[in-house]
């Protein structure tokens, strides 16, 4: 495996001399850091009401002002941080794990499965993410899981069809012939050989879609099918300050600046990997 | 060429009915029984019971994908269950304004992303380019619902330069295409975003190739390289990722929809979520997959067009 040490070598290297991935990976891990000590950041309670300081403009003890029943905008943001990566990080898990292994079955099986695996993941992928994630939300119902849910199957097709086509190369190579030829179990097979060898490559898809992932937890929550109130999820945010936009802009500007930071950041690790990644711009 | 539009299209309609079936599936075979949604669980069974009977819910699933089907090869999208009116006229219209904000978000797209793709690609490292790179990732960071907010706060608040919220008058083109501005440019701004960087890519790569040196050691004009040679190559790989483009397109647009309470199809179906419409809801996730795989297909025909290989593999 020194070949391919070497080729992570080469990668890593890459990496760390282009700027715009390293800004953005400082930046995902600062947004990580505040994502895990949310509550310990968060200078109010984000979700105490007092009706009495409701509305204040930006400025002052609260930092971003205060909404309509005096939650302080600030720590709602930050509270929302956890929210809205818990949501479509794990979203992006949940289709990485299934994705891959549906599409490294069907690859690694071929005929009828892998027929019908990639008929139906074209069909899939017809649809605009935010349609698929619509027609789930619809039948179950909002509520943090369902949306993890929603935007997990709208982006599951693509990794099954990544998996698929890497299970498809890996079969001929020979270390694999060869545990098949020493009576080694497909399963055995797909766990010890396939998956380690993929796992990488899927990794870097899912940075790539996480950014989709947050924009989509994003949109579903402004359409109001995100996290239920009074947990505050950007989307949901906007949404609720929309109408007050004329006298209150904070409410629904602030936390939008949010979300552009946190897809901005991935946008920027996954634009780099793609440049180092891309074997025409490698050399 | 004819051949292969013929069989091509043929093609679409195997997809086209993959899709109906799972739509119907999904909405029928999940769990949330519309009975018990529009009613609410409080409902009698007697009334459950003559729910389902009503909307033929209490038949085989067979006979139900047979109504479903031959309702939309007649046009009869039934009646939508919840303001019992009839769906296509209500489709039919909202679509205007989804059509419009569909294309002059691509024609902004276009207009704007291929000269900036192939201007930055031109001056490849230069500050040009890293200033367009930076401009194109912030574009695609930005969600267009929120991009629409700060059009309205700028440019109906603070300056009143264009309507708020609304449709327009569709009789009065002017006020239609008034209407369209702001909604047209918080979509098209991701487009422009998506395509500045495709034609950047494929454009670098032409402009390095064989054929393109060969002009130029021909002694054929810088401009007319550029122009004849290398952007209608580069293009190719452009018009290729079309029905991606139309389907992120779809997607913001239902946001933006919303944000300017334009009556098109995306507030239909946010408003059919909401009320648990199930019969509105298949005909408009329908309507839209039957959009993406026209798409599909004429870009699939075009491609054809401007590559001869891809009409004989």
């Amino acid at each position: 495996m020194a070949e391919t040490d070497q080729r992570r070598n080469r990668i890593v290297r890459a990496i760390r001399k282009n700027k715009t991935t390293m800004t953005g990976i400082v930046l995902t891990l600062l947004i990580l850091l505040v994502a895990l000590f949310a509550p310990w950041l968060t200078p109010f309670d984000p979700l105490e009401q007092n009706i009495a300081r409701g509305d204040l403009a930006p400025g002052g003890e609260h930092l971003l002002g205060t909404d309509n029943f005096g939650r302080d905008v600030l720590s709602r943001i930050v509270l929302g941080t956890r929210v809205s990566l818990v949501i479509s990080l794990s979203a992006v898990g949940l289709a990485m794990v299934i994705g891959a292994l549906w599409g490294i079955v069907a690859g690694y099986k071929g005929g009828k499965i892998d027929a019908l695996t990639i008929r139906f993941i074209d069909m899939l992928m017809t649809f605009p993410t935010i349609i698929l994630g619509l027609m789930v939300l619809a039948i179950l119902g909002s509520g943090m899981l369902n949306l993890s849910i929603a935007i997990a199957v709208a982006i599951t097709p693509r990794f099954a069809r990544i998996a698929r086509g890497s299970a498809i190369a890996l079969k001929e190579r020979d270390f694999i012939q060869a545990a098949r030829a020493l009576g080694m179990s497909d399963s055995r097979v797909i766990v010890f050989h396939i998956v380690p060898n993929i796992a990488n490559e899927i990794l870097v898809v899912g940075t790539l879609w996480s950014a989709t992932a947050i924009l989509q937890e994003a949109n579903l929550s402004f359409i109001g099918l995100g996290v239920r109130p009074p947990m505050p999820s950007w989307g949901g945010m906007i949404r609720d300050g929309v109408n007050q936009l004329l006298f209150q802009p904070w409410l629904s500007l602030a936390p939008g600046i949010a979300i552009f930071i946190v897809v901005l950041a991935f946008n920027m690790i996954g634009d780099g990997l793609r440049d180092v990644l891309d074997p025409r711009t490698v050399e | 060429m004819l051949a292969y539009c013929i069989r091509r299209s043929l093609w679409a309609l195997p997809t086209m009915f993959a899709v109906l079936v799972f739509i119907f599936l999904v909405m029928r075979v999940l769990p949330g029984d519309p009975a018990y949604a529009i009613l609410g669980d409080e409902a009698p069974p007697e009334a459950l019971e003559q729910f389902r009977r009503n909307w033929g819910l209490d038949r085989p699933l067979p006979q139900q994908f047979g109504n479903y089907m031959s309702g939309l090869v007649t046009g009869d999208l039934g009646l939508s269950m919840a303001n019992r009116q009839p769906i296509l006229p209500q489709l039919l219209r909202a679509m205007p304004y989804t059509l419009d904000l569909t294309i002059a978000g691509s024609a902004i797209g276009l207009l704007f992303g291929i000269p900036l793709g192939v201007f930055t690609a031109r001056h490849r490292n230069s500050s040009v380019d890293y200033v367009g790179r930076i401009i194109s990732l912030a574009g695609l960071s930005v969600p267009s619902f929120y991009l629409g907010i700060l059009l309205i706060f700028f440019l109906s608040f603070k300056y009143q330069w264009f309507p708020v919220i609304g449709g327009g008058d569709l009789s009065d083109p002017w006020s239609r295409l008034y209407h369209l501005v702001l909604p047209a440019l918080s979509v098209g701004l991701s487009q422009t975003a998506y395509i500045t960087r495709v034609t950047r890519s494929s454009f670098l790569e032409v402009i390095n190739a064989d054929f393109v040196q060969t002009a130029r050691a021909k002694g054929v004009g810088e401009r007319l390289v550029m122009f004849k040679h290398a952007l209608r190559n580069a293009l190719v790989p452009v018009v290729s990722v079309a029905g991606i483009y139309v389907g992120i397109l779809i997607g913001s647009s239902i946001l933006v929809t919303i944000v300017f309470n334009r009556p098109g199809l995306g507030k239909l179906m946010v408003g059919a979520i909401s009320t648990h419409d199930y019969t509105m809801l298949q005909s408009i996730m329908a309507f839209y997959a039957g959009i993406i795989v026209v798409v599909n297909l004429l870009t699939d025909l075009a491609y054809g067009l401007v590559d001869p290989r891809i009409r004989y593999s």
